[in-house]
């Protein structure tokens, strides 16, 4: 078994290994569907997203890690980290095809994801981090496409059947304690605004909610009020699911270390 | 089979041109790595290696690294080599870089070539129909958002009833 690494985690690093975990952790969940969607078009139209997804995570953990210093590869990072390590948002490492969630559920959260990731590669293409610019900008074009093909879900579910229009509308309520943490700002966020390396959480607000108002509306979809709860995974606090994410995920390098295919 | 005789140094960027025009992309056979943009300079560096630019399609794309190989060999197999070869992100790539000759091939393959510039694709304004690459016709439907592979999506035509892939804006 492999020993975990250990990183010189400055705010420059979380920042860019935030954004990095969440296009892997979201990667991973939506493989999970490769071979088990309910039409093959969305077995396919999932993996693809999944694929862009990892394509991204792979170019941020490669920046994170000549950011960080310690000759750390995006592998190492993918692979060798221990939980607390990984600053992915809590929403996209809850399970999608277990625990009560729906097929709602999934294309809900690649809605909130993709939106929420538009405007944070907009965001980004002004970096003074050239890299990371250049990184968002190609990403840009990508999200279009997963933010399409989600909103039409969205809208063919909420404004489709009485079930359909339930279910969709009960996996809003599930997804809604979780969002507050796109829009939570911290230290990291202030020192990225304040460097101009990228946006803070909160600037991401108010264009979210503009490009998804138009589709929930379309949806007939009611977003709830929002609650107390605050869930922290961009601050390395995971859900109970995460550890199970990652013994897959990991699976293969901590048994054969440095294996490739 | 190509032999390895070195080229004159002069001549070696137009060669490299030559042979690049060759290698075509292992996921859309029906085009060459400059037909499809990917290949974004050529140029002799200081200490006389080829040095050759690449600016990959989608983040995702598996192909990335095969093409990549795939450069690298039939460059050296033409005599070309050293070659270095440096990935560029920006300015990202775009269909709109593929070129008219590569646009026709694409076409005469059975894959629609993108018919929108990139910049116009509007969000959840879906071109639903793409004109068939085998009868013209506009009467075309989408099936699948998603194809074989990230850059297209999979239609049919509701003339010649044939299904058939189309290269997305982007």
């Amino acid at each position: 078994m492999t020993a975990s690494i250990r990183l010189q985690l400055t705010p420059d690093v979380r920042y860019v290994l935030r954004i990095g975990d969440t296009c892997l952790v979201h990667a991973q969940r939506l493989a999970e569907w490769c071979g088990h969607a309910p039409v093959l078009e969305e077995d396919i139209a999932l993996a693809n997203l999944g694929l862009d997804l990892l394509g991204q995570a792979r170019a941020l953990l490669t920046h994170a890690g000549r950011l960080e210093g310690g000759g750390h590869d995006e592998d190492t990072l993918a692979f060798l980290r221990d939980e607390h390590d990984y600053f992915n948002l809590t929403l996209v490492e809850l399970p999608l095809r277990s625990g009560g969630a729906d097929f709602a559920d999934t294309q809900l959260r690649c809605c909130i994801v993709a939106a929420w990731l538009a405007c944070l590669w907009q965001g980004l293409a002004s970096s003074r981090d050239r890299e990371l610019a250049a990184i968002a900008a190609k990403a840009t074009k990508e999200t279009r496409y997963h933010l399409e093909h989600a909103a039409d879900w969205v809208v063919r579910l909420g404004d489709g059947s009485d079930a359909s229009a339930r279910r969709m509308q009960a996996a809003l309520a599930r997804a809604w304690p979780y969002v507050a943490e796109l829009f939570d700002d911290d230290a990291v966020d202030a020192a990225a605004a304040a460097s101009r390396l990228g946006p803070a959480a909160s600037t991401l607000r108010q264009p979210w909610q503009a490009s998804l108002r138009a589709v929930f509306a379309e949806a007939r979809l009611a977003p709830p009020a929002e609650g107390a709860f605050r869930s922290h995974g961009r601050r390395g606090r995971h859900s109970e699911h995460m550890g199970y994410l990652l013994v897959e995920l990991q699976h293969l390098q901590r048994a054969f270390p440095g294996g490739v295919w | 089979m190509k032999g390895a005789q070195p080229v004159a140094f002069e001549g070696r960027v137009a060669e490299a041109w030559r042979v690049l025009s060759g290698v075509l992309d292992p996921e859309v056979p029906a085009l060459s790595v400059v037909d499809l943009g990917i290949v974004r300079e050529v140029s002799t560096g200081a200490g006389g290696a080829l040095e050759v630019v690449l600016t990959p399609t989608y983040s995702g794309c598996p192909a990335t690294e095969a093409i990549e190989a795939d450069i690298g060999a039939a460059l050296a197999a033409a005599g070309l080599g050293p070659v270095t070869l440096t990935q560029r992100l920006a300015p990202a790539w775009t269909s709109d870089w593929i070129s008219d000759d590569g646009r026709r091939k694409l076409a005469a393959y059975g894959i629609a070539p993108p018919c929108t510039r990139a910049g116009d694709a509007v969000v959840r304004v879906l071109a639903r129909n793409v004109p068939c690459p085998r009868c013209q016709s506009a009467r075309t439907e989408r099936l699948s958002a998603f194809g074989s592979t990230a850059c297209k999506s999979l239609h049919r035509c509701l003339d010649c009833l044939e299904p058939f892939e189309y290269f997305k804006p982007i």
